[in-house]
Protein backbone atom coordinates (compact mmCIF):
# COMPACT_ATOMS: atom_id res chain seq x y z
CA UNK A 1 0.00 0.00 0.00
CA UNK A 2 3.29 2.29 -0.10
CA UNK A 3 4.25 4.42 -2.93
CA UNK A 4 2.18 5.99 -5.66
CA UNK A 5 1.45 2.90 -7.62
CA UNK A 6 -1.58 1.79 -5.92
CA UNK A 7 -3.09 4.97 -5.55
CA UNK A 8 -5.85 6.14 -8.46
CA UNK A 9 -8.21 8.55 -8.50
CA UNK A 10 -11.81 7.32 -9.75
CA UNK A 11 -13.55 10.87 -10.11
CA UNK A 12 -13.07 13.25 -12.65
CA UNK A 13 -10.56 15.89 -10.83
CA UNK A 14 -11.44 19.12 -10.03
CA UNK A 15 -10.82 21.71 -12.84
CA UNK A 16 -8.15 23.13 -11.10
CA UNK A 17 -6.41 21.39 -8.63
CA UNK A 18 -2.49 22.57 -6.50
CA UNK A 19 -2.19 18.50 -5.58
CA UNK A 20 -1.89 15.26 -7.83
CA UNK A 21 -2.48 11.83 -6.31
CA UNK A 22 1.10 10.89 -5.33
CA UNK A 23 1.95 14.30 -3.70
CA UNK A 24 3.25 14.80 -0.24
CA UNK A 25 1.47 17.05 1.57
CA UNK A 26 0.83 18.32 5.44
CA UNK A 27 -1.76 19.73 6.95
CA UNK A 28 -2.01 23.25 8.38
CA UNK A 29 -1.43 23.40 12.08
CA UNK A 30 -3.61 25.98 12.56
CA UNK A 31 -6.47 26.73 14.98
CA UNK A 32 -9.08 29.43 13.80
CA UNK A 33 -12.43 29.22 15.09
CA UNK A 34 -15.52 28.22 13.36
CA UNK A 35 -16.83 25.17 12.18
CA UNK A 36 -13.75 23.29 10.40
CA UNK A 37 -13.67 19.67 8.77
CA UNK A 38 -10.02 19.44 9.54
CA UNK A 39 -9.73 16.86 12.82
CA UNK A 40 -7.66 18.10 15.55
CA UNK A 41 -5.36 14.86 15.23
CA UNK A 42 -4.23 15.22 11.64
CA UNK A 43 -2.91 19.08 11.81
CA UNK A 44 0.65 19.15 10.84
CA UNK A 45 0.86 15.62 9.90
CA UNK A 46 2.28 14.73 6.49
CA UNK A 47 0.44 12.29 4.19
CA UNK A 48 0.16 11.78 0.81
CA UNK A 49 -2.90 12.56 -1.87
CA UNK A 50 -4.59 9.02 -2.35
CA UNK A 51 -7.57 10.55 -4.71
CA UNK A 52 -8.85 13.85 -6.03
CA UNK A 53 -12.80 14.03 -4.75
CA UNK A 54 -13.65 16.90 -6.89
CA UNK A 55 -14.50 20.64 -5.85
CA UNK A 56 -17.62 21.38 -2.90
CA UNK A 57 -19.01 24.13 -1.75
CA UNK A 58 -16.83 25.16 1.37
CA UNK A 59 -18.10 23.88 4.46
CA UNK A 60 -16.43 26.61 6.54
CA UNK A 61 -18.59 28.94 4.65
CA UNK A 62 -22.10 26.73 4.45
CA UNK A 63 -22.02 26.36 8.32
CA UNK A 64 -23.10 30.15 8.13
CA UNK A 65 -25.48 29.97 6.06
CA UNK A 66 -23.07 31.46 2.80
CA UNK A 67 -23.35 29.89 -0.20
CA UNK A 68 -19.90 27.83 -0.23
CA UNK A 69 -18.85 29.58 -3.26
CA UNK A 70 -15.89 29.36 -3.99
CA UNK A 71 -16.01 25.81 -4.02
CA UNK A 72 -12.72 24.05 -3.07
CA UNK A 73 -10.94 20.72 -4.06
CA UNK A 74 -11.62 18.17 -1.38
CA UNK A 75 -8.77 15.44 -1.47
CA UNK A 76 -8.73 12.07 0.39
CA UNK A 77 -5.03 11.82 2.31
CA UNK A 78 -3.09 8.41 3.44
CA UNK A 79 -1.34 8.95 6.51
CA UNK A 80 1.27 6.03 8.06
CA UNK A 81 -0.37 5.50 11.66
CA UNK A 82 2.67 5.74 12.90
CA UNK A 83 3.33 9.35 11.50
CA UNK A 84 0.03 10.58 12.64
CA UNK A 85 -0.05 8.90 16.60
CA UNK A 86 3.47 8.66 18.82
CA UNK A 87 3.64 5.32 20.31
CA UNK A 88 1.04 3.81 17.96
CA UNK A 89 1.00 0.24 18.66
CA UNK A 90 0.22 -1.72 15.73
CA UNK A 91 2.36 -2.95 12.83
CA UNK A 92 4.19 -0.25 10.66
CA UNK A 93 1.95 -0.55 7.32
CA UNK A 94 -0.85 0.67 9.51
CA UNK A 95 -3.13 4.08 7.75
CA UNK A 96 -5.61 5.97 8.04
CA UNK A 97 -6.84 8.26 5.53
CA UNK A 98 -9.84 11.32 5.69
CA UNK A 99 -10.84 14.39 3.31
CA UNK A 100 -9.47 17.18 3.68
CA UNK A 101 -9.71 20.69 1.58
CA UNK A 102 -6.82 22.20 0.08
CA UNK A 103 -6.54 25.47 1.80
CA UNK A 104 -5.94 22.96 5.06
CA UNK A 105 -3.10 21.53 2.85
CA UNK A 106 0.77 22.63 2.24
CA UNK A 107 3.37 20.94 -0.06
CA UNK A 108 5.44 18.85 2.42
CA UNK A 109 8.58 20.94 3.25
CA UNK A 110 6.79 23.86 2.90
CA UNK A 111 5.67 25.56 6.58
CA UNK A 112 2.80 27.39 6.37
CA UNK B 1 -18.31 20.44 28.37
CA UNK B 2 -16.61 17.47 30.14
CA UNK B 3 -15.10 14.60 28.79
CA UNK B 4 -11.64 12.32 29.07
CA UNK B 5 -8.82 13.76 27.22
CA UNK B 6 -8.62 11.42 24.29
CA UNK B 7 -11.45 12.61 22.82
CA UNK B 8 -10.48 16.05 22.48
CA UNK B 9 -11.66 16.45 18.95
CA UNK B 10 -15.21 14.90 19.64
CA UNK B 11 -15.94 17.33 22.45
CA UNK B 12 -14.50 20.17 20.16
CA UNK B 13 -17.16 19.44 17.99
CA UNK B 14 -19.48 19.22 20.68
CA UNK B 15 -18.56 22.78 21.40
CA UNK B 16 -19.74 24.05 17.90
CA UNK B 17 -22.29 27.09 19.40
CA UNK B 18 -24.42 26.37 15.55
CA UNK B 19 -26.51 23.54 14.06
CA UNK B 20 -25.79 22.32 10.55
CA UNK B 21 -26.27 19.93 7.88
CA UNK B 22 -23.08 16.84 8.52
CA UNK B 23 -25.89 14.08 7.76
CA UNK B 24 -28.29 15.89 10.23
CA UNK B 25 -26.47 13.78 13.30
CA UNK B 26 -25.58 14.64 16.48
CA UNK B 27 -22.94 12.55 17.93
CA UNK B 28 -24.27 10.14 21.20
CA UNK B 29 -22.63 10.16 23.98
CA UNK B 30 -25.53 8.62 26.55
CA UNK B 31 -23.81 5.20 26.33
CA UNK B 32 -20.61 6.21 27.08
CA UNK B 33 -18.67 7.15 30.40
CA UNK B 34 -19.41 10.48 32.33
CA UNK B 35 -21.86 12.73 32.70
CA UNK B 36 -24.07 14.16 29.56
CA UNK B 37 -23.17 16.81 27.65
CA UNK B 38 -25.32 20.00 27.38
CA UNK B 39 -26.85 19.04 24.00
CA UNK B 40 -27.96 16.37 25.90
CA UNK B 41 -29.43 17.35 28.50
CA UNK B 42 -31.02 20.46 26.78
CA UNK B 43 -32.61 17.39 24.47
CA UNK B 44 -33.85 15.55 27.26
CA UNK B 45 -35.17 18.46 29.78
CA UNK B 46 -37.43 19.75 25.93
CA UNK B 47 -38.39 16.09 25.66
CA UNK B 48 -39.84 16.06 29.35
CA UNK B 49 -41.02 19.43 28.98
CA UNK B 50 -43.31 18.59 25.64
CA UNK B 51 -44.17 15.34 27.83
CA UNK B 52 -45.69 17.17 30.54
CA UNK B 53 -47.61 19.58 28.65
CA UNK B 54 -49.39 16.87 26.68
CA UNK B 55 -47.64 18.03 23.35
CA UNK B 56 -46.34 15.03 22.64
CA UNK B 57 -45.76 11.41 24.34
CA UNK B 58 -42.93 9.09 24.67
CA UNK B 59 -44.55 6.94 22.26
CA UNK B 60 -45.22 9.20 19.55
CA UNK B 61 -41.20 9.73 20.10
CA UNK B 62 -40.46 5.91 19.99
CA UNK B 63 -42.82 5.61 17.28
CA UNK B 64 -41.05 8.60 15.25
CA UNK B 65 -37.58 6.44 16.06
CA UNK B 66 -39.02 3.54 14.34
CA UNK B 67 -40.09 5.57 11.25
CA UNK B 68 -36.43 6.58 10.54
CA UNK B 69 -35.65 2.85 10.37
CA UNK B 70 -38.46 2.13 7.85
CA UNK B 71 -37.24 5.35 5.91
CA UNK B 72 -33.83 3.88 5.49
CA UNK B 73 -33.92 0.01 4.94
CA UNK B 74 -31.10 -1.84 4.77
CA UNK B 75 -29.56 -1.89 0.95
CA UNK B 76 -26.05 -2.74 1.71
CA UNK B 77 -26.03 -6.58 1.63
CA UNK B 78 -27.97 -6.83 -1.75
CA UNK B 79 -25.51 -4.53 -3.01
CA UNK B 80 -22.50 -6.37 -2.36
CA UNK B 81 -23.59 -9.49 -3.15
CA UNK B 82 -24.08 -8.35 -6.79
CA UNK B 83 -20.53 -6.98 -6.73
CA UNK B 84 -19.41 -10.86 -5.55
CA UNK B 85 -21.24 -12.59 -8.13
CA UNK B 86 -21.19 -9.92 -10.70
CA UNK B 87 -17.42 -8.46 -11.41
CA UNK B 88 -18.61 -6.48 -14.29
CA UNK B 89 -20.93 -4.49 -11.09
CA UNK B 90 -18.01 -4.28 -8.76
CA UNK B 91 -15.47 -2.51 -11.01
CA UNK B 92 -18.74 -0.01 -11.58
CA UNK B 93 -19.18 -0.24 -7.71
CA UNK B 94 -15.50 0.41 -6.71
CA UNK B 95 -15.84 3.65 -9.50
CA UNK B 96 -18.41 5.07 -8.43
CA UNK B 97 -20.44 3.67 -5.71
CA UNK B 98 -23.06 6.06 -6.02
CA UNK B 99 -24.16 5.63 -9.55
CA UNK B 100 -23.63 1.22 -9.17
CA UNK B 101 -26.18 1.70 -5.55
CA UNK B 102 -28.65 3.57 -7.82
CA UNK B 103 -28.37 0.93 -10.21
CA UNK B 104 -30.03 -1.05 -7.69
CA UNK B 105 -32.41 1.18 -6.78
CA UNK B 106 -30.44 2.50 -3.47
CA UNK B 107 -30.69 6.55 -3.96
CA UNK B 108 -27.62 8.09 -1.69
CA UNK B 109 -28.54 10.89 0.14
CA UNK B 110 -24.33 12.31 0.10
CA UNK B 111 -22.94 13.27 -3.06
CA UNK B 112 -20.40 9.95 -3.44
CA UNK B 113 -20.23 6.69 -2.51
CA UNK B 114 -16.45 5.19 -2.23
CA UNK B 115 -16.69 1.51 -1.76
CA UNK B 116 -13.38 0.04 -0.64
CA UNK B 117 -12.67 -3.48 -0.70
CA UNK B 118 -10.95 -5.70 1.74
CA UNK B 119 -7.95 -7.81 0.39
CA UNK B 120 -5.89 -10.44 1.62
CA UNK B 121 -3.39 -7.80 2.36
CA UNK B 122 -5.52 -4.75 3.09
CA UNK B 123 -8.75 -4.57 5.77
CA UNK B 124 -11.09 -1.71 5.61
CA UNK B 125 -12.88 -0.25 8.82
CA UNK B 126 -15.07 3.50 8.46
CA UNK B 127 -15.47 6.22 11.22
CA UNK B 128 -16.19 9.47 11.52
CA UNK B 129 -15.03 11.14 13.92
CA UNK B 130 -16.33 14.45 14.04
CA UNK B 131 -20.10 13.17 14.41
CA UNK B 132 -21.66 10.45 12.71
CA UNK B 133 -21.81 10.66 8.97
CA UNK B 134 -22.92 7.28 7.26
CA UNK B 135 -24.52 5.92 4.19
CA UNK B 136 -27.64 6.14 5.70
CA UNK B 137 -29.81 5.17 2.38
CA UNK B 138 -27.78 1.48 2.16
CA UNK B 139 -26.68 0.63 5.72
CA UNK B 140 -30.17 2.45 7.16
CA UNK B 141 -29.79 3.86 10.58
CA UNK B 142 -26.66 3.66 11.43
CA UNK B 143 -25.74 1.64 15.20
CA UNK B 144 -25.26 3.47 18.89
CA UNK B 145 -21.75 2.06 19.04
CA UNK B 146 -21.25 3.87 15.72
CA UNK B 147 -22.19 7.03 17.28
CA UNK B 148 -20.58 6.60 20.41
CA UNK B 149 -17.60 8.65 21.33
CA UNK B 150 -15.96 5.38 22.57
CA UNK B 151 -15.47 4.12 18.82
CA UNK B 152 -15.05 7.54 17.30
CA UNK B 153 -12.28 8.07 19.28
CA UNK B 154 -10.63 5.03 19.74
CA UNK B 155 -10.78 3.19 16.45
CA UNK B 156 -8.55 6.14 14.79
CA UNK B 157 -5.75 5.22 16.79
CA UNK B 158 -6.24 2.09 18.35
CA UNK B 159 -8.25 0.06 15.42
CA UNK B 160 -6.58 -3.43 16.07
CA UNK B 161 -7.52 -3.51 19.35
CA UNK B 162 -11.37 -1.95 18.62
CA UNK B 163 -11.40 -4.80 15.84
CA UNK B 164 -10.61 -7.55 18.29
CA UNK B 165 -13.71 -6.53 20.73
CA UNK B 166 -15.93 -6.98 17.82
CA UNK B 167 -13.96 -10.75 17.51
CA UNK B 168 -12.09 -9.49 14.20
CA UNK B 169 -8.59 -10.51 14.69
CA UNK B 170 -6.15 -9.73 12.26
CA UNK B 171 -2.36 -10.70 11.26
CA UNK B 172 0.20 -8.04 11.85
CA UNK B 173 0.52 -8.82 7.85
CA UNK B 174 -2.75 -7.11 6.92
CA UNK B 175 -2.47 -3.75 6.72
CA UNK B 176 -5.37 -1.76 8.88
CA UNK B 177 -6.81 0.76 6.80
CA UNK B 178 -8.82 3.19 8.77
CA UNK B 179 -11.40 5.81 7.21
CA UNK B 180 -12.10 8.83 8.81
CA UNK B 181 -15.53 9.74 7.34
CA UNK B 182 -15.43 13.73 8.34
CA UNK B 183 -16.27 15.83 5.60
CA UNK B 184 -18.31 14.95 2.17
CA UNK B 185 -17.54 11.46 1.09
CA UNK B 186 -19.44 8.30 2.21
CA UNK B 187 -17.91 4.93 2.91
CA UNK B 188 -18.89 1.45 2.48
CA UNK B 189 -16.48 -1.76 2.39
CA UNK B 190 -16.94 -4.89 0.15
CA UNK B 191 -15.44 -7.70 2.39
CA UNK B 192 -13.92 -10.70 1.19
CA UNK B 193 -16.39 -13.60 -0.34
CA UNK B 194 -15.66 -16.56 2.35
CA UNK B 195 -14.89 -19.81 1.48
CA UNK B 196 -17.68 -22.42 1.23
CA UNK B 197 -20.00 -19.88 -0.69
CA UNK B 198 -19.54 -20.82 -4.70
CA UNK B 199 -22.82 -20.72 -6.24
CA UNK B 200 -24.81 -18.87 -3.52
CA UNK B 201 -27.12 -17.30 -4.77
CA UNK B 202 -27.39 -13.21 -4.33
CA UNK B 203 -29.78 -13.46 -1.80
CA UNK B 204 -28.07 -16.33 0.53
CA UNK B 205 -25.15 -14.12 0.15
CA UNK B 206 -26.80 -11.67 1.20
CA UNK B 207 -28.13 -13.20 4.70
CA UNK B 208 -23.95 -13.22 5.67
CA UNK B 209 -23.55 -9.62 4.60
CA UNK B 210 -24.53 -7.88 8.10
CA UNK B 211 -24.12 -4.26 8.54
CA UNK B 212 -20.99 -4.79 10.61
CA UNK B 213 -18.97 -6.45 7.86
CA UNK B 214 -20.07 -3.40 5.57
CA UNK B 215 -18.65 -0.93 8.18
CA UNK B 216 -15.52 -3.44 8.45
CA UNK B 217 -15.54 -3.98 12.40
CA UNK B 218 -16.32 -7.75 11.62
CA UNK B 219 -16.52 -9.86 8.28
CA UNK B 220 -18.27 -12.16 6.98
CA UNK B 221 -18.77 -15.71 8.45
CA UNK B 222 -20.78 -19.40 7.19
CA UNK B 223 -23.59 -19.49 9.18
CA UNK B 224 -22.39 -21.81 12.06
Amino acid sequence: MSGSASLKSTYTPAPEHRFKVGDKVVVKTAHPPGHRRTPEYIRGKQGVIERICGAYPNPEELAYGFDGKPERVLYRVRFFQTHVWTGYAGPANDIIEMEIYEHWLDPAGVQS
Amino acid sequence: MSGTPHDHYARGHDDQAHDHDHDDHKPVNEHDDGPPGEYEIMSRAMQELLEQKGIITAEQVTKRMELFDEEFPYHGGQVVARAWVDPAFKQRLLADGRAACAEMGAMLEAERLIAVENTPQVHNVIVCTLCSCYPRALLGMPPTWYKSRNYRSRVVFEPRSVLREFGTVLPDNVTVRVHDSNADMRYLVVPMRPAGTEGWSEEKLAGILSRDTLVGVTVPHLPA
